[in-house]
């Protein structure tokens, strides 16, 4: 069997502060095949920028490690060089994300400089343009990123990305600043690309409608671990973990089931909780349901890991999942 | 017998609303005549993307835009036009009258100041003579769901959701009837947005406030509005019950806003993201006739040439397109 392209095992990524350490990544495992959609989903502040950081290779981690096709990565300079020609990032911000005093060619060619990629350089930058749905090409080499608009620009981005023939993309929230109908242009690009040249990608974002539009598999981040996993049909219509069905239940196109609103906001990482690291705001505990079922010492004692849900091709981190299957006939 | 208003009397009445911004380059015409009515007690969600002229329109309604903005039409307030009040007049109804709350809490409170005091000064510019301001503070803070000892924070003490939850409170103040939501929930994340979400339909109804809720996400106002009006290139487009807007659009580009937002667990949008092309128009250079038609999938030929009002499109509803039956074309 062959590696598959992106595997991370057991990451931890930590930012030590003044007096207390946050621990943003706290032990993530993720697997990824060539050619697949992975959307990761979470409220800000649960470590999901941080995991793509440090996939990518602009975050070192405290331990664990990120492999590409069986190799591990060393976060050393000659390594994140060939490492990035092979992993390419696209932020949320195509604004920011550009220079604006660079041209549109200059922004598209730069990756290929850097990496000193022989070949014509013009072409492959018409090419990516072009793929990028920016036609034709040549009408946009001269320009600069003032004189096109926001939906343009992330197609820039996307070109200067994807000129490099990378196997991954990881965006962050690549549609959130974008006018939602020029959102939909920019997935199914994501989508065409997948189709014309394999390269994988992984999504962050907090919208699950956009894991709906283009992800074959979501995984759900809650305070520096993943709590469930799946296919995105499973996943999205048959949630099993109750922050997964609370994230869902307030989506206001799921108006079918009453929306479960968490207090709180989202916790914090120099404080992760003992035991289900979700158990100060999940109903299960809070309405008693934990306590019926006999678990609630486990809940707010017991750390767990992703188990696999009997009967299903799911992945979920709680003790009453955990239960329920055993329990059940 | 009190002189209570008659059921369904428009508490705001909008009629040929312009708003112009002069600037070096030339006019920037960014409301181009919109009428709506709104009844004591009524929600009206407003939607539309960047630069469609909606927080225009919103300014207009306080006038809080900049000096030597050209406002032109009226804004019947109880029948009095806001746009010819008196400073005086003017300073008495914004809060008690009608409200604002914008986005990006952060910036609009001071953070030098404690909230409290900054709610309590609130209450009294407009009643000096007030007293118990400091249990009045209390109330407003209990009232938006935060303890009333968070009087005594500064703004960096607090959440986003919390800061957007003491906005709502400083609006409130002095209560007015009609609250101006502009964008109130972009800025938080999706668990803190459904928590503000639901604070603001409570006191809606248990205040029996009007608002008007202004944003780009389709989605919220549908869940949160009775009646939905949806903005392009400085008009309204389309206007109607929620339910019956989003279910059946009648104009193209309200439908293209409405599959922007997948419904989850639809077989429909599944792998399938759709999009406009183009670009929202820029307000200097609209197109000729229709100012939708160089994006529209339904366009015909007469679309370059005719620019159709708003016009009757089945029970309390209203759309600007020459599709809709009996529209002149």
């Amino acid at each position: 069997m062959t590696a598959p392209l992106l595997e991370v095992r057991d990451l931890h990524v930590s930012f030590p502060g003044r007096h207390e350490v946050a621990r943003a990544v706290d032990g993530v495992d993720l697997t990824m095949r060539a050619g697949e959609i992975v959307a990761l989903v979470g409220e800000s502040g649960c470590g999901k920028t941080t995991l793509a950081r440090t996939i990518v290779g602009l975050q070192r981690p405290a331990s664990g490690s990120v492999l590409l096709r069986g190799q591990e990565l060393a976060y050393n300079r000659r390594a994140l060089r060939a490492h990035h020609r092979e992993v390419q990032m696209v932020f949320q911000d195509p604004t920011g994300a550009l220079n604006a005093r660079q041209t549109i060619y200059e922004a598209v060619a730069e990756g290929l400089r850097v990496q000193g990629i022989p070949g014509d350089e013009e072409q492959l930058v018409a090419q990516s343009l072009s793929r990028a749905g920016l036609r034709p090409p040549e009408r946009f080499f001269a320009r600069y990123p003032y004189e096109i608009s926001g939906g343009q620009r992330q197609r820039v981005i996307i070109a200067g990305a994807m000129v490099l023939a990378p196997s991954l993309l990881v965006a962050d929230e690549p549609v959130s600043s974008l006018d939602a109908s020029v959102r939909g242009e920019i997935l199914a690009l994501m989508l065409r690309l997948v189709r014309e040249t394999e390269v994988a990608i992984l999504v962050v974002t907090h919208d699950l409608g956009l894991a709906w539009n283009v992800a074959d598999r979501v995984a759900v981040m809650y305070l520096g671990r993943i709590v469930e996993q799946g296919s995105t049909e499973e996943l999205l219509t048959a949630p099993r973990h109750p922050y997964t069905r609370a994230l869902l239940s307030v989506v206001p196109e799921v108006a079918q089931v009453e929306p479960q609103i968490l207090r709180g906001e989202a916790p914090d990482p120099t404080r992760i909780p003992s035991g289900c690291r979700f158990h100060p705001r999940c109903p299960l505990v809070a309405s008693g349901e934990a306590a019926r079922l006999g678990i609630e010492d486990r809940c707010r004692g017991e750390d767990l890991a992703l188990a696999p849900v009997a009967g299903t091709g799911q992945l979920a981190a709680c003790h009453a999942v955990a239960a329920s299957v055993a329990t059940s006939p | 017998m009190s002189a209570e208003p008659a059921a369904g009397a428009p508490l705001l009445t909008v009629r040929d609303l312009h708003v112009t911004y002069r600037t070096g380059a030339g006019p920037i015409p960014a409301v181009r005549g919109v009428d709506f009515d709104l009844a004591v007690g009524e929600t009206l969600g407003l939607a539309g993307e960047s630069g469609c002229g909606k927080s225009s329109l919103a300014g207009a309604l306080l006038r809080l835009l900049p000096r030597g903005t050209d406002v032109s039409g009226s804004v019947l307030l109880d029948g009095e036009d806001v746009l010819t009040m008196r400073p005086g007049r003017l300073r008495a109804v914004r809060w008690t009258e009608m409200a604002i709350v914008f986005q990006g809490a952060l910036h609009t409170l001071n953070p030098v100041q404690r909230v409290g005091r900054q709610i309590g000064e609130a209450i009294r510019l407009h009643s000096p003579r007030a007293r118990g301001v400091s249990a009045r503070v209390g109330e407003l803070l209990e009232l938006v769901g935060l303890p009333a000892r968070r009087a005594q924070d500064y703004p960096h003490q607090l959440s986003g959701g919390q800061r957007q939850r003491v906005l709502i409170g400083l609006a409130l103040a002095c209560e007015p009837r009609l609250l101006i939501a502009d964008e109130p929930t972009t800025a938080l994340d999706v668990m803190v947005q459904a928590q503000v979400l639901r604070l603001l339909e409570d006191l809606q109804r248990e205040l029996g406030l009007a608002m008007v809720f202004i944003t780009h996400d389709l989605s919220t106002l549908a869940a949160v509005c009775r009646r939905i009006a949806v903005m392009y290139a400085g008009r309204l487009v389309e206007e109607g019950p929620s339910d019956a807007v989003f279910d059946a659009p009648a104009h193209p580009y309200t439908r293209a806003l409405a599959a922007a937002f997948p419904v989850i667990g639809d077989p429909e949008f599944r792998m399938k993201p759709v999009g406009l092309a183009g670009d929202p128009p820029d307000p200097r250079e609209l197109p000729s006739g229709c100012p939708f038609h160089p994006r529209c999938p339904a366009a015909v030929e007469v679309c370059p040439s005719v620019d159709v009002s708003l016009w009757p499109a089945g029970p309390g509803r209203r759309a600007a397109c020459v599709h809709v039956p009996g529209a002149p074309a």
